[in-house]
């Protein structure tokens, strides 16, 4: 079955830097937004892009990821031709290998993207928060007679060193390609999304797997050595809203970046975001309630008061609780009483009566999943 | 349970709730902020273990097709069984439509079907009830027809069919429209039978003039069969009438009844449509309120159900109301006792008002 642009999604990463959140589940699961799973942005991003053939590459604790995507239904990619694949590392005859890096990731599934015979593949990854139509970006690069287009999003000169920073030409050709340098000479940030003519990243994939030196990752490997050789690598600017969410804080602040008068990104728009979810009833809020600047999903009840807070489905809030700015995600229960102030309370926690979640240098305080927090005044339990 | 066939009969009497059934059937008016009334029916069906339903289609079908499709988002489109649509027939001899009628015409399905029994019910009913408990108490009887029933414990201000009951459950009595007190057992409109009942009670009945399954069928046949009263005695609320509606919604603001009918039970299911979480901003103050994902929130909610995409702007006050899908409230305007249909607008500065036991309706698609 010919498809013309096949995406593929990095979805194995363990995600070390969200500590206790992916204690359990890959990083691509983590909740994000009141409803939502890291890893719906990209699946509806594809969607809503008209691109129905996806492979979800996914190797660290994979269970409740690969649960979680089922058919892909919910993303409206159950489709009888293409749809959503899940791709987790396999045995073949003579070895067994895990994914050692994004690229071989990507390497170790050329069987499957040959199947689709496709001329252009799209390389997403699944820990980002934003909306795109990579179907603009695929017209740039037909346009641009592009080998290879990646995204970029211009970033402030202090956060550039963070990135993979690119130096294009007036025409968008990228001239010079740096992993996070420390004295960056631009401030265009690549966003991890690549889209490349099939058969020249396949060529390159081929050789990349037998340079024993390599790391085997599109950022440090392949795009440097196509730049080497002067492949036609061009820039697709991006001026959304764009979030690495790969640190606690990172996924704190988008979270945040949803409430506000105006929220920053809005996930309301045209570009709807889809997710898997149980069938919840409307909200309930109790006749104390008190609720400003938040966001509050199906099934909450809510009897205490939320400011700036992000609630999850199946949330309860006692009465007299109080939520400052922090997320708390599906099921979890804070009793009568008990105060959270910035804080990520991940889902099935229980904080009893009267605690108080806080933290004292302003960190973020993180609750692991099924926590139950029984002592008052809690103070910044385990960070991860 | 997959040896019973749901079947869910629309064509309902909607003469006391016409305001919000113009261009529905009872079946899809919207309830409880996200649902339509036939998820309730729909969902204890197919969480008690029916995976057959078939749907009697009324003159008003399209808003029941449009929510339904295939009967995926309650895990009715599969390969075999599932949901299927019993069509009213448009033969020449339209003289004579009736339930009964397109149950005859479409007999050839029930006969052929594989199951042992039918349930067969309305659409308006709002529950949420386990039906092998109903089957075990058919079998334990021995009933050809068991007949579930309910004590309002409230006077019920619309026509309901009250039945007498022996002690051993026997049922003694059936009467439509009658004058019924408080402690009166009004019936559900939901009946277990065999397949073989049905098919006799169908044809009998039809071949006899008759055009009502209770009134020409069940009624006139009583000294045939054993029927039998089944009580439930969890939630029930029948919505034949606009007042019934109206109370029903606010019953839902009673944390025990949206717990037991939502949360502690099986879940009810209705079609997804993946809207945002609710937004709250600064000037928001809502209480003791339903409120739907999809809302944005800058106003007074007071014992009020929001339905999705509602928006309130700043200096709203809404009370005791009920607001439909995609309804627009601007600036300052003020309703009290009021059920806005979906999609209604309100400009700035208006207020509405209507009467505690007479709520006033705002059509579908009204700007005022």
């Amino acid at each position: 079955m010919k498809t013309e642009c096949l995406a593929m999604i990095l979805a194995g990463g363990q995600g070390s830097r969200l500590g206790v959140l992916t204690k359990r589940v890959a990083k691509p699961a983590v909740h994000f937004g009141g409803k939502y799973r890291i890893i719906d942005f990209p699946l509806s991003n594809c969607s809503n892009s008209g691109i129905e053939t996806v492979g979800v590459l996914t190797q660290y604790k994979p269970l409740e990821l690969h649960t979680y995507l089922g058919t892909g239904e919910a993303w409206n990619l159950d489709r009888k031709n293409g749809g959503v694949y899940i791709l987790p590392p396999y045995a073949r005859e003579k070895e067994a290998d895990w994914y050692k890096g994004t690229a071989d990731a990507i390497y170790q599934n050329i069987n499957f993207i040959e199947t689709y015979d496709p001329d252009y593949v799209l390389i997403l990854s699944g820990d980002h928060i934003y909306t795109m139509d990579y179907s603009w970006m695929l017209e740039e690069h037909k346009m641009n007679k592009a080998e290879a287009t990646i995204s970029v999003i211009k970033v402030s000169h202090k956060e550039a060193s963070r990135f993979g920073i690119m130096t294009t030409d007036r025409n968008g050709r990228i001239t010079a390609f740096e992993e996070k340098p420390k004295n960056p000479q631009s401030t265009l940030a690549s966003m991890g999304i690549y889209i490349f003519n099939w058969r020249l990243l396949k060529r390159y994939l081929e050789e990349d797997y037998a340079d024993c030196l390599s790391e085997h990752d599109f950022g440090k490997n392949i795009i440097p050595k196509m730049l080497a050789d002067h492949v036609r690598l061009f820039s697709y600017s991006f001026d959304g809203y764009w979030k690495d969410v790969g640190t606690i804080e990172s996924l704190w602040e988008a979270n945040m970046d949803l409430l506000k008068e105006t929220p920053s990104f809005d996930l309301g728009g045209s570009w709807r975001i889809y997710s898997s979810h149980n069938p919840l009833p409307p909200h309930f809020i109790g006749a104390n309630a008190k609720i400003t600047n938040s966001l509050v999903s199906g099934g909450a009840v809510i009897d205490g008061s939320i400011k700036n807070s992000v609630i999850f489905p199946g949330v309860h809030i006692g009465k007299k609780a109080r939520i400052v700015n922090s997320v708390i995600m599906p099921y979890s229960i804070i009793h009568a009483g008990a105060v959270v102030e910035k804080a990520i309370v991940a889902e099935n926690c229980e904080i009893m009566n009267d605690c108080h979640i806080f933290s004292d240098n302003g960190s973020i305080t993180v609750i692991a999943e099924g926590e139950t927090i029984t002592s008052i005044g809690s103070d910044n339990k385990q960070v991860g | 349970m997959n040896y019973v066939l749901g079947l869910i009969n629309l064509h309902e009497d909607n003469r006391l709730i016409k305001e919000i059934t113009r261009k529905r059937p009872i079946a899809t008016i919207p309830f409880a902020g996200r649902y339509r009334l036939i998820d309730f029916i729909l969902s204890s069906m197919v969480n008690s273990g029916i995976i057959s339903v078939g749907i009697m289609l009324p003159d008003k079908a399209a808003s029941i097709l449009d929510h339904l499709r295939s009967g995926k988002d309650w895990d009715l489109a599969r390969r075999h069984e599932g949901l299927f649509y019993l069509l009213p027939s448009n033969d020449d001899d339209d003289i004579r439509q009736s339930e009964l009628k397109t149950f005859y015409q479409n007999l050839n399905i029930m006969r052929r079907s594989p199951q042992e029994y039918i349930l067969l019910s309305g659409a308006h009913t709002v529950f949420n009830i386990d039906f092998n408990n109903v089957l075990r108490f058919h079998q334990n009887t021995n009933a050809d027809i068991t007949m579930l029933y309910y004590r309002p414990g409230r006077k019920l201000h619309s026509p309901c069919t009250v039945i007498k009951t022996k002690e051993n459950g026997l049922v003694s009595d059936i009467a439509n429209c009658p004058a019924a007190g408080e402690d009166a057992d009004v019936s559900m409109g939901t009946y277990l039978m065999s397949r073989k009942v049905f098919l006799e009670i169908v044809e009998h009945s039809y071949e006899r003039g008759g055009s009502d399954f209770l009134l020409d069928g069940i009624m006139r046949m009583t000294a045939h069969y054993n029927i039998y009263g089944c009580c439930y005695d969890g939630y029930v609320s029948c919505i034949n009438s606009l007042y019934g509606y109206y109370q029903t919604s606010m019953d839902l603001l009673n944390p025990q009844i949206w717990n037991e009918l939502f949360i502690d039970n099986a879940p009810i299911y209705t079609r997804t449509k993946d809207d945002v979480p609710a937004q709250y901003k600064s000037r928001a103050n809502v209480h003791n309120s339903l409120i739907s994902n999809g809302c944005t929130i800058e106003g007074l909610v007071e014992n009020s159900i929001l339905f999705r995409d509602v928006r309130i702007e700043k200096g709203v006050k809404i009370k005791n109301s009920i607001i439909m899908q995609g309804c627009q409230l601007h600036k300052n305007s003020c309703l009290e006792n009021v059920i806005c249909d979906k999609n209604v607008t309100i400009s700035a500065e208006k207020y509405l008002k209507g009467a505690e036991s007479y709520p006033l309706i705002v059509e579908k698609n009204t700007v005022i």
